[in-house]
């Protein structure tokens, strides 16, 4: 077995060469490049950790923004709404002025024309008392030879006119 | 037959100095540039090209670059889920040591032979396995009495201990932690040399039942050969698993160190 039967020969050299070349290893390899591979490691999960974040937070601004964008739309329309009504509502009430003028002078001609047939039917019916009552006096003077005093007669038709 | 086939399978793990190096030393002490240590280079080269690989830090991440960031995020988990937010600075260390098992323990099951070459896994000796967990050892007491003094010793004495039973608890409780250190080397070593010893006694198998006519080959070497394809799969998980295990088990005493319970 060599490395009893050499070990007299061989210890020293293997500790030395041992210690030297583990001894560059640790400070070249391990001093030197793992804390860098780590570090590496760790920025980039730093970074994937941060754009993460960044695109959480992105997404929160874009809820809000829609939130915001349809509560002014919202708005908006109620405002559209309210102006759709209010116009609705003056017109109603401008066409409700017109008609009740035009009602007015509608029913203001009426009137007038229904004074106007009263009228004619008074003047009429005044005539016909007039005829009546010169008719009256006629046929009393020619029957009974009766001279009949305008006044009298008319009196009398207009008794029997009007009950 | 002119030579008989001898395959020693504890001939891989013997270290040889290379390129003349067989005579350097330090202080006294033999420190030939070996074929152990050459592996240890190889290795550290290759997982230094591979991290390099992973250090383009795009922030969408080739397949490349995930390999490197999927084994660093593996460690990185594994020590939060072990010692808590305080493992982070334990993780240049855990991850070197993981790795540099972990490609150690691969390369060394490269089938090189093939082209001539002679992989050698320096895992399977524990003068090497030995230094990382004396190392990590190492920390946790350093980590240990740092943070908490001597009221480090507590970790001897669980919760709720009777009084009575104190002492033995904590001679019990001592005997284990000062284990800590051979387990972690011996394992990696024993699993690793394991292996290899096996792979190259069927390899053996399956040589010497060609050697012996048709019929040892038909029925030694062919299913030697098929074992050992199914082993060759089992030992790149093992490589994988001993590599985790070492890093896994010093994570735990490292959480010992931090929270002492």
């Amino acid at each position: 077995m060599p490395q009893i039967s050499q070990l007299a020969a061989t210890y020293s050299s293997q500790i030395f060469w041992m210690l030297v070349i583990f001894g560059a290893v640790f400070f070249l390899v391990g001093r030197g490049m793992a804390p860098k591979v780590l570090e590496t490691m760790e920025g980039r999960d730093q970074k994937i950790a941060a754009d993460l974040a960044a695109a959480e937070a992105a997404r929160h601004e874009a809820q809000a923004q829609d939130d915001a964008w349809k509560a002014a739309a919202a708005k908006q329309r109620g405002e559209a709404q309210a102006l759709i009504a209010a116009a609705k509502a003056e017109a109603a009430k401008a066409a409700e002025v017109r008609l009740a003028a035009a009602g007015a002078d509608a029913e203001a001609k009426v009137a007038e024309a229904e004074a106007r047939i009263a009228a004619a039917r008074q003047g009429a019916l005044a005539e016909i008392e007039t005829v009546a009552a010169e008719a009256a006096a006629d046929i009393a003077a020619r029957v009974a030879g009766l001279t009949v005093a305008a006044d009298a007669a008319r009196a009398a038709v207009k008794d029997v006119l009007h009950g | 037959m002119a030579t008989e086939a001898k395959v020693d399978p504890m001939h891989q793990f013997t270290i040889e100095p290379l390129f003349g190096t067989d005579h350097w030393a330090l202080g006294g002490f033999n420190i030939a540039f070996t074929n152990s240590a050459l592996w240890m280079l190889i290795s550290a080269v290759v997982l230094y090209a591979f991290m390099l690989g992973g250090m383009k830090r795009e922030l969408v991440p080739g397949r490349w670059q995930m390999m490197v960031e999927s084994m660093t995020g593996f460690i990185e988990n594994m020590l939060s889920a072990n010692v808590g937010k305080e493992g982070r600075k334990y993780l240049p260390y855990v991850f070197s040591l993981f790795m540099f098992i972990l490609f150690a323990n691969l390369l060394g099951l490269l089938p090189l032979g093939l082209v001539g070459l002679h992989p050698f896994t320096f895992t399977s000796h524990f003068t090497a396995t030995g230094v990382l967990a004396i190392l990590s050892f190492a920390i946790v007491l350093v980590v240990g009495f740092y943070k908490h003094g001597l009221h480090f010793f507590s970790l001897f004495v669980p919760h709720g201990t009777p009084l009575p039973m104190i002492p033995l608890i904590f001679v019990i409780e001592l005997v284990s932690f000062l284990v800590r250190p051979f387990s972690l080397g011996l394992r990696l070593f024993v699993a690793m040399m394991a292996g290899h010893v096996l792979l190259e006694v069927l390899s053996s198998f399956v040589i010497g039942g060609a050697n012996a006519g048709a019929f040892f080959m038909g029925l030694v070497s062919i299913p030697s050969f098929i074992l050992m394809v199914a082993i060759c799969a089992l030992e790149i998980l093992v490589a994988g698993i001993q590599a985790y295990v070492f890093a896994l088990l010093t994570s735990l005493y490292i959480n010992d160190a931090e929270h002492l319970h």
